[in-house]
C-alpha cells in the first residue's frame, strides 16, 4: 500500500483545514518561487520525466502537452491555461474532493502550469452542479490573491490571473473544445481539430486544457522530483492516482493509490471487498462509463493502469471503478449508460445524435428480451458506425459500452430473447427500423 | 440530446435587481475586452436565481447586455439542462439516475418522489417541491444521492430521503452531505489511509 507520506492529497477527506493556513502546513505553496526560477524548460522536462499522463481520461502525457504551447508570444495573442473541472463522467468524483478539500494544490498548480506555458491567465471551468465546490474554490482563490500568491503583482514574480467559470449541466463540455466553446458563451459543441487548442484555443489564442488532478499533482512532482513520482506504477503508467470506487463494494470510497495496483488489492484494502464476496463479482467498468465493461475473471488480478486495461480492450479512463455484483441486471446497467449518452449528445454529428438514441431504444427492448437475435449483430454494426465517425470522442464513448456488453454478455442477451419468445405475447416482436 | 423549449406562458418583462446588476457587471469584467459573451451562462444563472426560472424576457435582456443576438442566448438557455425553462418548486430535487447511483438504489428514491411529489417536472400544489431525474452528478462513491437546490444529499435510503423531505416541508434545513455516519468520500467506518496526517 502507498505510504501516507507519498500521498499528494493529504486532505482528501476534508478532515483538516482547506484554507491557506492548513494547506501551507501540509506543504502547499512551499518553494513555489524556487520552482519558477528554474525556468520553463526545466519544469516541462521534469513533468515529462515524471511520466505523468493526463488524469482526465485520455491519458495524454501532461509535460508534452505543455510543450506544445508557443515558446514566445510575438503576435500579440496571449496564452491561456484552462482547467477542466467539468467532472461528469459517470463514476468519477475525484476532482470534487480536490476542489473542496485541497483547493490550494490546484491553485498553485495553475500558477506553475501557467508559467510553464507562458499563459497570462487561467480559467477553471467547473460544472454547474458543483455550487458549493465553486464557492469553496473561489474562497481559496481569494485567499491566494490576498496573500499575493497570484495576481498582477505577486511574490512569485510572474503575473497570472486566475478565474472560476462555470457550466450549467452539459456532459459534453468536458470535451476540451466544447469546453472552450462554452467558455466563449456558446453552446458546448466540439470543434474540429486541427487547429488544436495550443494554436487556436480560447478566443483564438494558444490554450492548453488540463484536468484538475493533472494540474493539482504538478507542484508536488516538481517539489519532490520526477524520480519520486516515477517510482510508483509500471513503466509508461507512473505515479499516484485518485481512484473512485463505486457500486457493489462494501465500502465505496475515493482513495489515492499507486498506479498499477492490482484490482483485488485496491478493493480489499480500501473498499472492504466485494458485496457478498469475490465469487459474487460479475463485472467491472474500470474507468468511468465510457470504457467497456470487463468480466470478473479478467479483472480480478489486473493491474489498474492505462496499458493493462487497454490490453483487456477497456481503459483506465478517469479511474472511476464501477463494480457490479451478480445481482446486477447487466443489460439494464449498460442500457442506462446508453441513455446517458443519448441525453448528453450535443446533436452536432448525425451518427452520434441519431445513433445514441437508436442504440438506447434497441437495448431497452433487449433488457426485456423483446428483440430478434440478429439485432445483436445489427446493434454491433451500428455501434461500429458511430465509433470514429464523429467530431469528438462522445460517439466512441457511446459505442464502447455497447460493444463491451455484446463482447462479454452476448449469451445473457440471447437468453432473454429466448425466454421472451418462449412465452406468449399479444404484440409481435418488431425489428429495429425506427 | 434533449429537446427543450421555452414555456408557453411568459412574463411581460425582466430586470435584474440593483444588487444583481452590480454583480453582473463585475462578472463581465472577468473576461477580456470584447469577449463579454463569455458571461452568458453566469448571467442566465443569476436570472434564474432571481426569478426561479429562465424567462424569455430575461433572455432578451441578457442578450442586450452582452451585445449578443437574442437567438444566441436562446440557444444557450435551451442547450444547458440546468436552466429551468418553466417554474419549478421552491425545493427542486435533482435525482441522479445514472448507472453508479442506479446500482445502489436510485430507483427506490424515484418511487419516493413519485409517491410524494408526483411526476417529473410537476410542481406540488403548495409550490414547495418538484423533481427530475438527472444524469451523473459526480458524487458516485456516495450513491445514491440527490441535489436539492444547491446542496448534495448523499448515501440515501428511501427512509433517510423521506426524512429530508419531511424536514424541508416543515421549513427546516436538513444537513447536507452523507446521511450515514461517514466522513465525506472516505470509506464507512473510517479512512484506510491518511491516518498519520496532522498528527
Amino acid at each position: 500500500m502507498l505510504a501516507d507520506k507519498d500521498r499528494i492529497f493529504q486532505n482528501l477527506y476534508g478532515l483538516h483545514d482547506w484554507g491557506l493556513k492548513g494547506a501551507r502546513e501540509r506543504g502547499a505553496w512551499d518553494g513555489t518561487k524556487a520552482i519558477l526560477e528554474k525556468g520553463r524548460d526545466w519544469i516541462i522536462n521534469e513533468m515529462k520525466a515524471s511520466g505523468l499522463r493526463g488524469r482526465g481520461g485520455a491519458g495524454f502525457p501532461t509535460g508534452m502537452k505543455w510543450s506544445f504551447m508557443p515558446k514566445e508570444y510575438k503576435d500579440g495573442r496571449p496564452g491561456y491555461l484552462v482547467v477542466n473541472a467539468d467532472e461528469s463522467e459517470p463514476g468519477t468524483c475525484k476532482d470534487r474532493e480536490i476542489m473542496r478539500h485541497d483547493p490550494h494544490l490546484l491553485i498553485e498548480g495553475c500558477l506553475i502550469a501557467g508559467f510553464a506555458m507562458g499563459a497570462s491567465a487561467g480559467y477553471i471551468y467547473i460544472r454547474g452542479e458543483y455550487v458549493r465546490e465553486r464557492e469553496r474554490l473561489q474562497a481559496a482563490i481569494d485567499q491566494a490573491y490576498d496573500a499575493k500568491l497570484i495576481g498582477q503583482k505577486n511574490i512569485h514574480g510572474y503575473p497570472f490571473e486566475l478565474y472560476v467559470h462555470h457550466g450549467a449541466g452539459a456532459y459534453i463540455c468536458g470535451e476540451e473544445t466544447a469546453l472552450l466553446e462554452s467558455l466563449e458563451g456558446k453552446k458546448g459543441m466540439p470543434r474540429l481539430k486541427p487547429p488544436f487548442p495550443a494554436n487556436v484555443g480560447l478566443y483564438g489564442c494558444p490554450t492548453t486544457v488540463n484536468n484538475v488532478e493533472s494540474i493539482a499533482v504538478a507542484p508536488d512532482i516538481l517539489r519532490r522530483g520526477a524520480a519520486w513520482f516515477a517510482g510508483f506504477g509500471r513503466p509508461n503508467n507512473f505515479g499516484t492516482k485518485l481512484f473512485c470506487i463505486s457500486g457493489h463494494v462494501n465500502k465505496p470510497c475515493n482513495v489515492e493509490e499507486a498506479m498499477s495496483i492490482p484490482f483485488r488489492e485496491l478493493i480489499e484494502t480500501h473498499a472492504g471487498g466485494i458485496r457478498g464476496g469475490w465469487d459474487n463479482l460479475l463485472a467491472v467498468i474500470p474507468g468511468g462509463s465510457s470504457v467497456p465493461v470487463v468480466p470478473a475473471h479478467q479483472i480480478i488480478d489486473c493491474p489498474m493502469d492505462f496499458d493493462a486495461l487497454k490490453d483487456l480492450k477497456s481503459g483506465l479512463g478517469t479511474a472511476a471503478v464501477i463494480v457490479m455484483d451478480k445481482s446486477t441486471d447487466i443489460v439494464n446497467a449498460i442500457a442506462r449508460i446508453s441513455y446517458f449518452y443519448k441525453h448528453e449528445s450535443c446533436g452536432q454529428c448525425t451518427p452520434c445524435r441519431e445513433g445514441t438514441g437508436w442504440m438506447w431504444r434497441v437495448l431497452t427492448r433487449m433488457v426485456e428480451g423483446r428483440a430478434q437475435k440478429r439485432e445483436i449483430d445489427q446493434l454491433l454494426e451500428v455501434a461500429g458506425q458511430v465509433e470514429g465517425h464523429t467530431i469528438c470522442a462522445l460517439g466512441d464513448a457511446a459505442a464502447w459500452p455497447v460493444q463491451g456488453l455484446i463482447r462479454h454478455f452476448r449469451g445473457e442477451i440471447e437468453k432473454r430473447i429466448d425466454q421472451y419468445a418462449a412465452n406468449p405475447h399479444s404484440e409481435p416482436v418488431r425489428m429495429a427500423a425506427e | 440530446m434533449a429537446v427543450r423549449r421555452l414555456a408557453e406562458k411568459q412574463p411581460k418583462s425582466f430586470a435584474f435587481s440593483n444588487e444583481n446588476l452590480a454583480w453582473a457587471e463585475r462578472e463581465i469584467k472577468k473576461y477580456p475586452e470584447g469577449r463579454q459573451a463569455s458571461a452568458v451562462i453566469p448571467l442566465l444563472w443569476k436570472a434564474q436565481e432571481q426569478e426561479g426560472w429562465v424567462t424569455e424576457p430575461a433572455i432578451r435582456v441578457i442578450a442586450d447586455m452582452l451585445g449578443m443576438a437574442h437567438i444566441r442566448v436562446l440557444e444557450v438557455a435551451t442547450f444547458y439542462t440546468m436552466f429551468n425553462l418553466e417554474p419549478v418548486g421552491k425545493y427542486l430535487i435533482q435525482l441522479c439516475g445514472t448507472t453508479p447511483c442506479m446500482l445502489r438504489g436510485a430507483e427506490e428514491l424515484k418511487k419516493v418522489c413519485r409517491r410524494r411529489i408526483g411526476e417529473q417536472e410537476q410542481v406540488t400544489k403548495d409550490g414547495k417541491f418538484s423533481w427530475r431525474e438527472v444524469e451523473c452528478l459526480g458524487a458516485c462513491v456516495n450513491a445514491p444521492m440527490v441535489q436539492i437546490n444547491y446542496d448534495y444529499y448523499e448515501d440515501l435510503t428511501p427512509e433517510s430521503f423521506e426524512k429530508i423531505l419531511d424536514a424541508l416541508a416543515a421549513g427546516k434545513e436538513p444537513k447536507p452531505g452523507p446521511q450515514i455516519d461517514r466522513q465525506f468520500s472516505a470509506p464507512v467506518g473510517g479512512p484506510t489511509t491518511l491516518k498519520t496526517v496532522g498528527k
